[in-house]
């Protein structure tokens, strides 16, 4: 069992497919904590007492968001920049994170072929996660592969979406329980709906 | 009757033809009414005029004037001052009174009369030389202060010295000094001996006599304590009350009365009546009524001070100067050098510098009003002989006389010297610069408590007495006064203000304090309330750029409350909120600029030309595109299309294939 905790992140829901459709569902998912950060916060006004204890309320930290210019929306970066201070996350005292675990649930406009060395983006996807990747370690959280959507703007087929959704529907429940296999997905760049490293007798 | 009036008619006429040449001059107005003084003295004489019983009468003005200084020195200050205080003070009356002595006898007299004169001598002129330095902005320098602090010590050391006067009276030594001097006057017998029982000091009535020492003590200190907490208990109901009559001229009464009354029971008491209003005054110097009755004593203290000054001119025994010029001459030149000497001394050990060390010497370099109040008073009680008071009178006069030319002195050539020095000090001298909010009602209150918040110092006025007394019960600074009084504005220090906040009600009003203040202040920057869309071009056209209409943002944000009610997303009615407050600003930006407040509106073809323009922009934006006033505000938001995608996939590969 694990108490997991969803940041949602979309400024421009109201275009949003993949995004909404995935925190919808996630709306869904009993006994975790969806924050919506542009609901909660619409004048990037962020309670960094509240946020902080949300964060040593829950063992597993999930931020769901689209890629935009290969890095966060602009509240995820302020929440980071506020909430995740020194002596509370990371210096010699800042040890209210250690332990936790992080994971991202990102949605990307290019294919899997784009994020190669070939590809028009040029490098792998987890390149242009690194500086999210180095926040967990200097917060002595572990980093997990994202779950993550390829072509998301192509994605035309609802089915695409749909799979994805309830993909991220086993993927929340599956920590939640306890059934997460977070030692296999260690191995791996990225999670997909394909490929869940989810136990068996879940 | 019409005497009366012509004794005030020439006095008026002679003040207001030459104070303004005076100043215009650069002597200012302290030597502009002593000039006055000179010109009409034939006049005067001709008439009969008692000047020296008007000079009493006017030197009632000191006492208004110390009221005044008391308003401004907050108890805090005063205790600070009070090394200053005893110790500048205290040595240079000791010192100038023990040198002077040392010169009497050393010309002959014996030491009786010459610790007399050595008293006499040693104090300075509170009124011109407070005059000059408010006048002159020099109050809150650090000779100023030094200075005020001497000149206090001096009102007060009067009191002991009144007290020992009668006691060198030695009427055999009189007889011998008297005939040693006989050759010297005659001319101004008439002054001293009928003044004394106009004096301030040796008043008729009293409360005192015929008590014993331990009862006399006892009913002092009872005065004391009478005015110290009669004027911080009883003061501020009876001031709400008065107030809420909303008489102006009431106010000026009560004002009035209480300094009066404070004079009136100093005097009953035999203390000095400044030294009661003075302490009155540090009393109320944290009242929210400050600076109302800063505002209704002033005029009047201005007005005493000047008969004052013209008094003192007036007074001049021109006969008796010209007959001894030589030796008055030397005189009062040689005391001005040795007072000089004196405070030069005790500057340099109190460690008073540059220029502020020149302002204390010159400043306090002369005799003042009391020492015509001391000399009476010796006369009387037999200390010093007629003749050498009548002399004294003239060296006392033709001091102050010429304080104005030590001023100009300091002026033109002393403080140009340090002026390199006090371009680096001058911004410790400023401690005004306070915020001045105009209206504490529920709009100026809130943006009393953020500016109070973020420890700016803030200075409020407020016309509502109920109100200020439930708001100065949680601690806040408010003043009690109607702030489109310019005197009132301007006793609330609004020359120096770096910012006033305009937050009373009423269209009117504010435009007219709007107008006023840009009008006499225009370094002061002004956030001004406005109460609709008319009043905001009203306020562009004033020359105000900081419009906040009142109720425009609270609007905006129960607009967006009702986006959210209906199920919009709080982050898109907070941009959809945005992007309207943008284009209303916008709007009225535009309206302002083509607004003439001469012009109605419907009749201004610019405006009618401007608002055609601005709706059609505006359909166009509704009409035209549909949602484009909701596209616009998400243009940040739209991802990229699969057509996007499939042209940067073929850009690459346009490019890896080259």
């Amino acid at each position: 069992m694990s108490r997991l905790i969803v940041y949602y992140a979309h400024p421009g829901q109201r275009f949003s497919r993949a995004n909404r459709a995935m925190k919808k569902a996630a709306q869904g998912v009993d006994d975790i904590t969806l924050v919506d950060l542009y609901h909660e916060y619409p004048r990037h006004d962020i309670d960094v007492d509240r946020e902080q204890q949300r964060l040593i309320d829950h063992d597993v930290i999930l931020f769901q968001f689209p890629l935009f210019w290969y890095s966060t929306p602009s509240i995820l970066k302020e929440w980071q920049d506020l909430v995740l201070q020194h002596g509370f996350a990371y210096g010699h005292e800042g040890n209210h994170l250690a332990g936790k675990t992080m994971m991202l649930a990102i949605t990307a406009g290019g294919s899997d072929e784009a994020y190669t060395q070939k590809g028009y983006q040029h490098y792998p996807l987890r390149t242009f996660l690194v500086p999210l990747e180095q926040t967990a370690r200097l917060c002595k959280m572990s980093f997990t592969a994202p779950y993550v959507l390829y072509s998301a703007l192509t994605a035309e087929e609802e089915s695409e979406i749909a799979r994805h959704t309830d993909g991220y529907v086993k993927l929340l429940t599956a920590i939640r329980d306890g059934q997460y296999d977070f030692s296999a997905a260690e191995d791996r760049e990225i999670v997909t709906v394909d490929d869940l490293p989810i136990l068996q007798g879940a | 009757m019409t005497d009366f009036l012509l004794l005030a008619f020439v006095f008026l006429v002679a003040g207001i033809v030459a104070v303004p040449i005076a100043t215009r001059l650069g002597l200012g107005s302290v030597l502009g009414y002593l000039i006055a003084g000179i010109v009409i003295s034939p006049l005067l004489a001709a008439l009969g005029v008692d000047v020296i019983s008007i000079q009493h009468f006017a030197e009632f003005g000191v006492v208004m004037m110390l009221f005044l200084v008391g308003l401004e020195l907050e108890p805090r200050m005063l205790w600070e001052m009070r090394a200053k205080l005893l110790g500048l003070g205290g040595l240079q009356v000791a010192g100038t009174t023990a040198l002077v002595m040392g010169v009497a006898m050393i010309l002959g007299q014996p030491w009786t009369i010459a610790l007399a004169i050595g008293m006499v001598l040693a104090l300075s002129s509170t009124a011109i030389v407070l005059q000059t330095l408010n006048e002159k902005g020099l109050m809150r320098s650090d000779g100023g202060q030094s200075s005020f602090s001497v000149l206090l010590f001096q009102d007060i050391a009067v009191i002991p010295m009144l007290a020992f006067i009668p006691l060198l009276a030695m009427p055999e030594l009189m007889d011998i000094a008297h005939s040693g001097v006989e050759a010297g006057g005659h001319g101004g017998d008439a002054h001293a001996d009928d003044s004394h029982g106009h004096d301030d000091h040796g008043s008729g009535l009293s409360l005192v006599e015929g008590l014993s020492g331990w009862q006399t003590a006892l009913v002092t200190v009872g005065a004391i304590a009478a005015v110290i907490l009669g004027g911080a208990y009883l003061t501020r109901p009876l001031f709400r009350f008065i107030a809420m009559a909303g008489l102006r001229e009431l106010f000026v009464a009560a004002a009035l009365f209480f300094v009066i009354g404070i004079a009136l029971l100093m005097s009953l008491v035999g203390l000095s009546p400044a030294l009661g209003t003075f302490l009155a005054g540090v009393v109320l110097a944290n009242s929210e009524y400050r600076h109302e009755l800063e505002s209704d004593i002033d005029p009047f203290r201005g007005l005493l001070l000047g008969l004052f000054f013209i008094t003192v001119g007036a007074g001049i025994d021109f006969g008796l100067l010209f007959e001894n010029i030589g030796s008055i001459l030397v005189l009062t030149i040689g005391l001005i050098a040795l007072k000089v000497a004196v405070l030069l001394v005790l500057g340099t050990i109190f460690g008073i510098r540059g220029e502020d060390r020149w302002l204390f010497c010159l400043g306090l370099a002369q005799a003042g009003e009391f020492g015509f109040v001391l000399l009476s008073f010796t006369v009387a009680n037999q200390v010093i002989p007629q003749s050498i008071a009548d002399q004294l009178l003239l060296v006392v006069a033709l001091s102050m006389l010429l304080t104005p030319a030590l001023f100009i002195l300091y002026e033109k050539v002393i403080a140009p010297r340090f002026a390199q020095e006090q371009k680096r000090e001058a911004d410790e001298i400023d401690e005004d610069g306070d915020i001045i909010i105009a209206g504490h009602g529920r709009f100026g209150g809130v943006v009393n408590r953020m500016l109070r918040a973020a420890g700016y110092s803030t200075t409020v006025l407020d016309y509502s007495a109920s109100h200020l007394e439930a708001l100065r019960k949680f601690g806040f600074k408010i003043f009690y006064g109607d702030v489109t009084r310019p005197d009132l504005l301007h006793a609330a220090g609004i020359e120096k203000a770096s910012l006033l906040i305009v937050a009373i009600d009423g269209k009117e009003a504010i435009n007219e304090l709007v107008h006023y203040v840009r009008k006499n202040y225009p370094h002061v920057p002004i956030i001004a309330r406005a109460v609709d869309r008319h009043h905001v071009y009203d306020l562009y056209a004033a020359g105000c750029r900081d419009i906040i209409r009142e109720t425009f943002d609270s609007s905006v944000r129960t607009g967006r409350t009702a986006y959210e009610a209906m199920g919009m997303h709080p982050f898109d009615a907070e941009l959809l909120a945005r992007k309207f407050s943008e284009d209303d600003r916008y709007i009225l930006r535009e309206m302002a600029e083509v607004h003439d407040p001469e012009i109605p509106s419907h009749q201004n073809a610019a405006y009618v030309e401007k608002s055609r323009t601005l709706m059609a922009e505006r359909d166009a934006q509704i009409y035209g595109k549909g949602q484009a006033f909701a596209a616009r505000n998400d243009q940040g938001w739209l991802p990229p299309t699969s057509k996007d995608v499939t042209s940067l996939k073929a850009d690459h590969k346009k490019s890896s294939e080259s």
